[in-house]
C-alpha cells in the first residue's frame, strides 16, 4: 500500500515535471522576444541585448527552463513583462478571491450535492430520482455562462438581490459581507459541480447497492435505511472521495469562466488578461499553479481510487 | 472545456470508465421521448448552421436601423430579439454564429478522432514499450486542464478560426486516443484475432478486418459525447475573448460581447439568446447520447 502510494507521488512528480516542460517551451516557441516587449519598439540594439542578458535569454533554453524552474519552486515567479510588476506581487491580491470563492463553493456545493445524490440512489428510479438525473444532465452539457445568465436572470431582475457584476474592493469587508459580496459566482460554480457530483455519487452508491453482499443483506431481512447507513455507504466512501477530489480538479477551470463572466479580480482574470496582452512570464508562473493544483487533485483522487477499492492494488 | 471531460483515471488503466457511453445500439433500437426532443433540437440548429446565412433578415455586420439609435437593445420590429452593444442585429449574428459554433466544433472533433483513433489503435497493436512511451506522453497532456492548453496556445500563435480547430483537435485527441487504445487492447486479446494471428494474418489486415469493424460502433456513441466537450470548450476560449474574434460573431463571443452593458441597464436578451442556444444544442446532444447508451446492451465501461 505505502510502495503503491509512493509509486502514484512519483508518477505524479514525472507529470508534474512533464506539465512544466509543456507550459515553458509552450510559451517559448512563440514569436516575440521578452526583451523586445519589454524594452519597447525604441529600444536601441544594445539595449535589448543588455536586457536579455538582464533576464537570462541568452542562455540555452534548458539553462533557462532549469533556472525558471528553481525560481519557481523558491517562489519567485518572475517579472511581469506587460506591467513591470513582479508576479507575485500581482498574485497577491488576487489569490484571495479565488481561494475564497473556490473553497466557500466546495464547502457548500460539495455535502449538499452528495446528499442530494446519495438520496437519489437510494431512491432509484423514483420521481424525485428521474427529476434529479434530468436535471443533472442538463445542466453538465450545459456552459458555466449559461448558468451564470439564469442565476443573474433570476437574482438581479426578477428577485431584486445581489449584484450582477462583482466591483470594487474586498479590503476589509467582514466574512458575511464577503459572501454577500460572491454571492452569484459561488452559486454557479455550486450548480457547476453539483451536476457532476449528484450523477457521479449516485453512481457510486448504486454500484455497490447491486454487489452481492447486499443482496444477502436485503434477503436476510434487514431494513433499508439500516442497509444503506451500516452496510452500502462505508463502501461507498472511497469512491466517493475519488469522485469529490476529481469535481475538485474541475472547479479549477470552472473558476475561469465564473470569473471573467462576474468580472472580479481573480488569478483566473489575471492568466485571461496574460493571454491578452502575450504577456509570457505571467502565463507560464499561473499556468504552472492551476495547472499544480489540477495535477495534485487528481492524484488525490486516484490514490482515493485505489485505497477503497483493494482490487485495484493488484494490476493485472 | 466542461469539467467532465477529463473524466479518465490518468494513471490507472484499471480505474473505470464511467463517463464513456456504451456500446453499439442493437438494430432494432429506437429513440425514447426524451432521445426524440434532443434529436428535434440538434435538427434545428443543424438546419440554422447550414441555412441561417441565406435566411437571416440582415447580415452579420449590417445594421438594421442605421439611422436609429436604440439605448436598452429591445427588441423591436425587423430585430425581434433586439440588437447588440454595437447596434447590430442579434438574431442575425445568431443565424451567422451558429455554423461557426458548430462548424468549427464538428471539424474539430473529427480531427481529434482522426488523430486519437490513428494513433490509440496504433498504440495498441505495437510492442508493450512503445504502447508504454506513448500512453506516458499522452497521459502528460491528460493532466492538463483543456482550457489551460487552450490558452497557452492561444497566447503563443494567436486565435483564428484554423487555430482553434487544430488546438481543440489536438487537446481532445488525447481523450480519444485512450478509448480507442483500451478498445484496441481489448479486441487484441479476443480469440478470433488470436486466431488471425495464427493464421499467418498481417499487422494491418488485423487492424482492417478485425479491430476496426469491433472498435467502430462504440466509438461512434464516443463522438456524440466529445462533440458536447468540444462545443463547451471552443464557446468558452470566444466567450474569454480568445476564440473566435470580432467583427465575426459566434455564439460565445456574443455572450461576451453583449454582458458589459448589462450593468447599464441594457437587455438580457442579447446574453442569453446566444447562451441558450449553445445550452439547448449541448444538452440536446447529450439526450440523444444518453437515450443511445441507455437502451445499448452492455457496459462498455464495466468491459474495460
Amino acid at each position: 500500500m505505502i510502495s503503491l502510494i509512493l509509486k502514484r507521488l512519483g508518477i505524479g512528480l514525472i507529470t508534474v515535471l512533464a506539465v512544466s516542460i509543456i507550459i515553458f517551451f509552450g510559451t517559448k516557441i512563440l514569436p516575440g522576444d521578452a526583451a523586445q516587449i519589454r524594452m519597447g519598439q525604441s529600444a536601441t540594439a544594445e539595449n535589448i541585448a543588455a536586457m536579455r542578458a538582464r533576464l537570462g535569454l541568452d542562455m540555452p533554453y534548458y539553462m533557462q527552463y532549469w533556472h525558471w524552474l528553481v525560481n519557481f519552486l523558491s517562489g519567485n515567479l518572475g517579472v511581469s513583462l506587460s506591467s513591470d510588476v513582479p508576479i507575485t506581487n500581482l498574485i497577491d491580491d488576487r489569490y484571495k478571491n479565488t481561494l475564497f470563492v473556490s473553497s466557500l463553493t466546495a464547502a457548500i456545493g460539495v455535502p449538499i450535492s452528495l446528499m442530494l445524490g446519495i438520496l437519489a440512489a437510494m431512491y432509484p428510479g423514483t420521481l424525485y430520482d428521474r427529476i434529479l438525473t434530468l436535471v443533472s444532465v442538463s445542466l453538465v452539457a450545459a456552459p458555466e455562462f449559461f448558468t451564470a445568465t439564469l442565476l443573474v436572470l433570476l437574482f438581479v431582475f426578477a428577485l431584486d438581490i445581489g449584484n450582477a457584476v462583482v466591483v470594487g474592493s474586498t479590503e476589509g469587508k467582514g466574512f458575511f459581507e464577503l459572501i454577500s459580496h460572491f454571492a452569484l459566482p459561488i452559486t454557479t460554480l455550486c450548480f457547476v459541480i453539483a451536476s457532476q457530483l449528484i450523477r457521479m455519487s449516485r453512481a457510486a452508491v448504486l454500484n455497490v447497492m447491486s454487489s452481492p453482499y447486499i443482496e444477502m443483506a436485503i434477503l436476510k431481512g434487514v431494513p433499508r435505511k439500516r442497509i444503506i447507513f451500516r452496510h452500502a455507504l462505508l463502501n461507498a466512501i472511497g469512491p466517493i472521495v475519488n469522485v469529490v477530489a476529481l469535481n475538485l480538479a474541475y472547479l479549477v477551470t470552472g473558476v475561469i469562466v465564473v470569473e471573467v463572466y462576474f468580472g472580479y479580480p481573480g488569478l483566473a482574470t489575471l492568466i485571461v488578461q496574460g493571454v491578452q496582452t502575450r504577456d509570457f512570464v505571467l502565463i507560464q508562473g499561473l499556468g504552472m499553479i492551476f495547472c499544480l493544483t489540477y495535477v495534485i487533485l487528481m492524484l488525490i483522487a486516484d490514490i482515493a481510487a485505489f485505497a477503497s477499492n483493494p482490487r485495484l492494488r493488484h494490476p493485472k | 472545456m466542461k469539467q467532465n471531460d477529463h473524466y479518465v483515471a490518468p494513471y490507472d488503466e484499471n480505474v473505470s470508465f464511467d463517463e464513456l457511453p456504451d456500446a453499439a445500439p442493437s438494430a432494432r433500437f429506437r429513440l425514447s421521448v426524451t432521445g426524440w426532443i434532443g434529436a428535434v433540437i440538434v435538427t434545428f440548429w443543424v438546419f440554422i448552421a447550414v441555412f441561417g446565412p441565406a435566411l437571416a433578415p440582415y447580415g452579420e455586420n449590417e445594421l438594421p436601423f442605421p439611422d436609429d439609435y436604440s439605448e436598452f437593445q429591445l427588441p423591436r420590429a425587423g430585430a425581434w430579439l433586439g440588437t447588440d452593444v454595437a447596434d447590430l442585429d442579434v438574431m442575425s449574428r445568431m443565424m451567422y454564429g451558429a455554423g461557426r459554433t458548430m462548424g468549427i466544433s464538428f471539424v474539430a472533433t473529427t480531427l481529434a478522432y482522426l488523430i486519437g483513433v490513428v494513433l490509440g489503435i496504433g498504440a495498441a497493436v505495437s510492442s508493450p514499450r512503445v504502447d508504454m512511451v506513448m500512453s506516458r506522453i499522452n497521459d502528460a497532456f491528460l493532466s492538463l486542464p483543456t482550457i489551460m492548453l487552450g490558452l497557452v496556445v492561444v497566447a503563443a500563435v494567436g486565435s483564428s478560426i484554423p487555430v482553434l480547430m487544430v488546438t481543440a483537435g489536438v487537446i481532445y485527441a488525447s481523450v480519444i486516443f485512450r478509448l480507442s487504445r483500451a478498445l484496441g487492447q481489448e479486441i487484441m486479446v479476443m480469440d478470433f484475432v488470436e486466431a488471425a494471428r495464427v493464421r499467418g494474418e498481417g499487422r494491418w489486415w488485423i487492424i482492417r478486418r478485425e479491430i476496426w469493424p469491433n472498435a467502430a460502433m462504440p466509438l461512434m456513441t464516443d463522438f456524440g459525447l466529445r462533440l458536447i466537450y468540444v462545443i463547451l470548450f471552443i464557446s468558452s476560449l470566444s466567450f474569454l475573448g480568445l476564440g473566435v474574434q470580432p467583427p465575426q460573431a459566434d455564439w460565445g463571443s456574443m455572450v461576451r460581447e453583449n454582458l458589459g452593458a448589462l450593468q447599464y441597464g441594457a437587455s438580457i436578451i442579447p446574453v442569453i439568446a446566444p447562451a441558450l442556444a449553445i445550452a439547448t444544442l449541448t444538452v440536446g446532444i447529450n439526450l440523444i447520447v444518453d437515450d443511445v447508451s441507455a437502451h445499448s446492451g452492455g457496459k462498455l465501461s464495466k468491459r474495460l
